[in-house]
């Protein structure tokens, strides 16, 4: 009872801070938290009705509907009426990398150089970008964050949103390395008829499998002079091949940035070459994925997909970006929505809410902004769904996260309740009845 | 075999275009109308006639002749109206003077862009359609109706007011001072530009009106008694800008921050200049108070930020701390993505600083029309406007939601059930095969579409 009472003072001081700070953002509440009375959506284990989310610091201590699982010492929050969800992830931005695209010394995401595996977005990634608290307060709690440019533009890394530093922000600092598929377009800045275009695009490939060949012999060699390097010289260093390593292990995905109808069936007549069948292979983009939706989901690639961009040919359907989730799901495609943004990633539940009213559902464009890409990029085990010992990224929403209509009120990143103010709230809460003498 | 479908659809297409009227009439029975300006009626019926609404009520009847459409569960709200688009525009951008009053999107209109049925799709009824912003002063707008299939000229909108396009910061100052090293380089600049030119145009007016007065006379001396006067020749851009200080004209000024909204106000009260509308506006919820005040108009997204610098300090608050000013606001598109869904865009107005659900409603509505001069025709369900609605499967504002119908002049021009594959009215054999951009998963944003022909110009 005594604990409960300083939880109490602790709040009242915590509210007391961000009223006399001028920060960016408040502080956090960090510790042991329930949510009572909500409409639970684990995403792996049904929907809970009236249910119990407990928290212990970083992760989640239970969910259920015992109310006894309830100490003493727990900061509770009602929530009858609520929803509370997984924390969203959106598989494709360049969130922290770019702050004002138009402004070229903010931009880090495009090195120089055709082939970088060894950038990495981790590094360039500004856990201070304004952006960052704009996307999280919208239930957005984790991000691919891309490099772009070149053939091999480097690597994303998996961040979450609540931070100081890029270290404790990272999920995953080696996420997945970038390919920019090689086109065989003819149209563009690039050759003007098709048998040039034809002739580029072999050449682009045949580099792009010397580089893979090279990769696989440098990690062969090391990998052996490391098990064993008694009596050999040490080979010398090479940090690009060094940074593909993971990646011909298949530990690290290959991102497969890819649109086209013709430059899918390419990028899976080489994803299913037996030279590659070590990598791990995903696609994103993927505007003409329902064009070849069986072919893909045959050679079993999942594919990071956006839904609010103009359809690709003229003549095509106008719903098609809306339904090509959906086409690809049917298919039997593993898909994960992203946004393709970076100052507005806030709308990846947009994004997925088009994929839901065209074909997906609500459910399933839950899942490919949740479980699925968790599963994806290999972290399932840690993210993507309420589950005891997960760690703790949920929101509480008025309602279904995909709706405009709906508030996001609140938001916790493992286990930390962050504050809800960001630039935008802080120049509504400064201008909305502002002094008008002045 | 391919040519031989293309050729039969476009037969088909023209066909319904020339077989329908370009007027139609319809009933929609037991619907929720959103009226936009005197609330939501459940279980009401709507009576077009002859392109004109002219009943709404309940258990209306209608001539037999009339189609008769049961829109029960579903809403009928008026036809979107965007207040800035370049949706099907030729060119965008006449780039290579600082002022080119002169030039005009009328000649500019693409009435075949498939853009045009995919905006319709998403209810949208009107747009106007801009000159870019690479000009201080640019060209003038064009207010059209979206009945695609049409002419050129029988896209525009009958009896709209003429605008106009301004543009201030960056995007000008780029252009002229940065690329080609002339004024303005700075928001010092555009001030003086705009200055000047109004200065230089009237004085051209009285020079030009005592030329035109001594000609007359000239004309009329029968005795030659009077010297023929020096000519003082036409001159359509300064004709242009007296016409906006006379009132004739509807300035929409692209503007981002707050210093420049306050500056361009002081300039237009120096010379007279009311009914204007600031484009973008990003930092206009800086100076509501002082927008209100002059009685000006916003036009903004709803939540662009932190492409370019000028509009880093904003928010998505901005439409809301406007209307609770009491600005008159629109939400608009400047993009062929967004007005495929401007329903949605207003819908985040509620989400961000919770604007009624009828406001927001406004701000794709009447709001725009205000903006544009055609309040009096469109904009609202009230008797005597014109048939501009859409029928929506369920509450505009909802994600959920989609467009069934979509009439213009009480003519349908989207059906959803009936929605072909393929609606381009001409087909380019060029496009037969087209890709957008390289293969490249994170899009990013740079630049507002107002800037969308000047950088090759540039590049040249």
């Amino acid at each position: 009872m005594k604990s409960k009472k300083w939880n109490i003072v602790l709040a009242l001081l915590l509210i007391g801070t961000f009223t006399v700070q001028a920060q960016i953002t408040g502080k956090p509440t960090f510790g042991k938290i329930a949510i009572v009375d909500a409409t639970i959506h684990t995403v792996t284990e049904g929907t809970i009705q009236n249910g119990v989310i407990t928290l212990d610091g970083e992760f989640i201590e239970y969910v259920g509907t015992d109310r006894s699982k309830i100490g003493d010492d727990y900061i509770v929050i009602e929530a009858a009426g609520k929803h509370v969800f997984p924390g969203f992830m959106d598989s494709g931005t360049s969130l922290g990398l770019v702050e004002i695209n138009a402004v070229p010394v903010t931009v880090d995401n495009r090195e120089v150089g055709n082939m970088n595996p060894n950038m990495l977005a981790f590094t360039a990634f500004n856990p201070h970008s304004a952006s960052i608290p704009v996307t999280r307060v919208s239930g957005v709690t984790h991000v691919i964050t891309a490099p772009q440019g070149g053939l091999v533009s480097g690597q994303a890394a998996l961040m979450d949103l609540w931070g100081y530093s890029p270290d404790s922000m990272a999920i995953d600092a080696t996420a997945g390395m970038v390919l920019n598929w090689p086109s065989i377009r003819s149209r563009g800045w690039g050759p003007r008829n098709p048998e040039q275009a034809e002739k580029r695009y072999k050449e682009a490939i045949r580099n792009l499998d010397k580089w893979m060949e090279n990769a696989r012999f440098y990690q062969q060699m090391m990998s052996e002079f490391e098990a064993n390097p008694t009596g050999k010289t040490k080979p010398e260093k090479n940090q690009q091949l060094q940074a593909m390593r993971e990646l011909v292990l298949g530990e690290t995905p290959l991102i497969i940035a890819v649109s086209s109808e013709k430059d899918i069936l390419n990028a899976i007549e080489w994803a299913t070459h037996e030279d590659n069948a070590s990598l791990n292979i995903v696609f994103a983009g993927v505007e003409e994925g329902w064009r070849v939706a069986e072919q893909i989901a045959e050679a079993g690639i999942p594919c990071l997909v956006s839904t609010l961009y103009t359809p690709v040919r003229s003549y095509d359907h106008i719903h098609r970006p809306y339904e090509n989730p959906y086409a690809l799901m049917k298919a039997g495609v593993k898909v994960a929505i992203m946004t393709g943004e970076v100052e507005n990633v806030r709308n990846l539940p947009f994004n997925a809410g088009y994929a839901a009213a065209y074909g997906m559902g609500t459910e399933e464009a839950v899942k490919a902004v949740t479980i699925n890409p968790a599963e994806i990029f290999g972290v399932s085990d840690r993210l993507g769904s309420l589950e005891i010992g997960k760690q703790a990224n949920l929101f509480i929403s008025t309602g279904d996260p995909f709706e405009p209509l709906s508030q996001i009120e609140q938001v916790f990143i493992k286990g930390y309740q962050i504050p809800m103010d960001t630039r935008h709230t802080q120049l509504f809460e400064e201008f909305l009845d502002r002094d008008t003498t002045q | 075999m391919n040519n031989i479908l293309t050729t039969l659809l476009i037969l088909a297409v023209f066909s319904i275009g020339s077989m329908a009227q370009d007027k139609g009439s319809v009933l929609i029975q037991n619907t929720t109308l959103m009226t936009i300006t005197d609330g939501i009626i459940e279980n009401g019926d709507i009576l077009i006639v002859d392109g004109i609404i002219t009943a709404i009520g309940s258990d209306l009847s209608a001539p037999s002749d009339v189609p008769v459409v049961d829109g029960t569960g579903k809403y009928v709200m008026p036809g979107i109206i965007d207040a800035h688009s370049h949706l099907n525009t030729v060119s965008t951008n006449e780039a290579r003077n600082p002022v080119t009053a002169e030039v005009t999107m009328e000649e500019s209109i693409n009435p075949n862009s498939v853009s045009i049925y995919r905006a319709l799709a998403g209810g949208v009824t009107s747009i106007h359609l801009m000159h870019g912003s690479a000009n201080v002063i640019g060209g003038q707008g064009e207010t059209l109706k979206l009945r695609y299939g049409v002419s050129q000229d029988e896209m525009r909108f009958d009896q709209a007011k003429r605008t106009i396009k301004f543009a201030l910061g960056e995007n000008p100052t780029r252009v002229h001072g940065q690329g080609n090293g002339i004024q303005p380089r700075t928001r010092m600049g555009v001030e003086q530009i705009i200055r000047s030119h109004f200065d230089e145009a009237l004085d051209y007016r009285i020079q030009r009106e005592a030329y035109l007065a001594a000609k007359e006379a000239y004309q009329k001396d029968r005795r030659g008694r009077i010297a023929p006067p020096v000519p003082v020749a036409k001159n359509l851009r300064y004709d242009v800008l007296n016409d906006i200080i006379d009132g004739d004209i509807l300035v929409h000024c692209h503007s981002y921050r707050a210093d420049e909204i306050l500056m361009l106000m002081r300039v237009f009260n120096d010379y007279g200049i009311k009914n204007y509308t600031f484009q973008h506006a990003n930092e206009a919820f800086k100076v509501a108070p002082e927008i209100a005040k002059n009685g000006a108009y916003t036009s903004v997204f709803a939540d662009w930020w932190a492409y370019k610098f000028e509009v880093y300090y904003s928010t998505a608050y901005n439409a809301t701390i406007l209307n609770e000013n009491g600005v008159t606001n629109s939400i608009n598109s400047d993009s062929n993505e967004l007005i495929r869904h401007l329903n949605h865009e207003a819908a985040k107005t509620v989400r961000y600083g919770e604007t009624s659900e009828a406001d927001a409603l406004k701000m794709i509505t009447i709001n725009p029309a205000k903006q544009l001069g055609i309040d009096e025709m469109v904009g609202s369900l009230e008797i005597g406007k014109q048939g501009d609605v859409a029928i929506w499967s369920g509450h505009p504002l909802s994600i959920y939601s989609k467009v069934e119908h979509t009439y213009i002049d009480g003519k349908k021009y989207f059906d959803l059930i009936m929605d072909p594959v393929d609606m381009r009215i001409s087909v380019d054999s060029d496009d037969s095969y087209t890709d957008t951009g390289f293969n490249n998963f994170i899009q990013g944003r740079e630049e507002d579409s107002c800037m969308s022909d000047v950088f090759e110009l540039i590049q040249q």
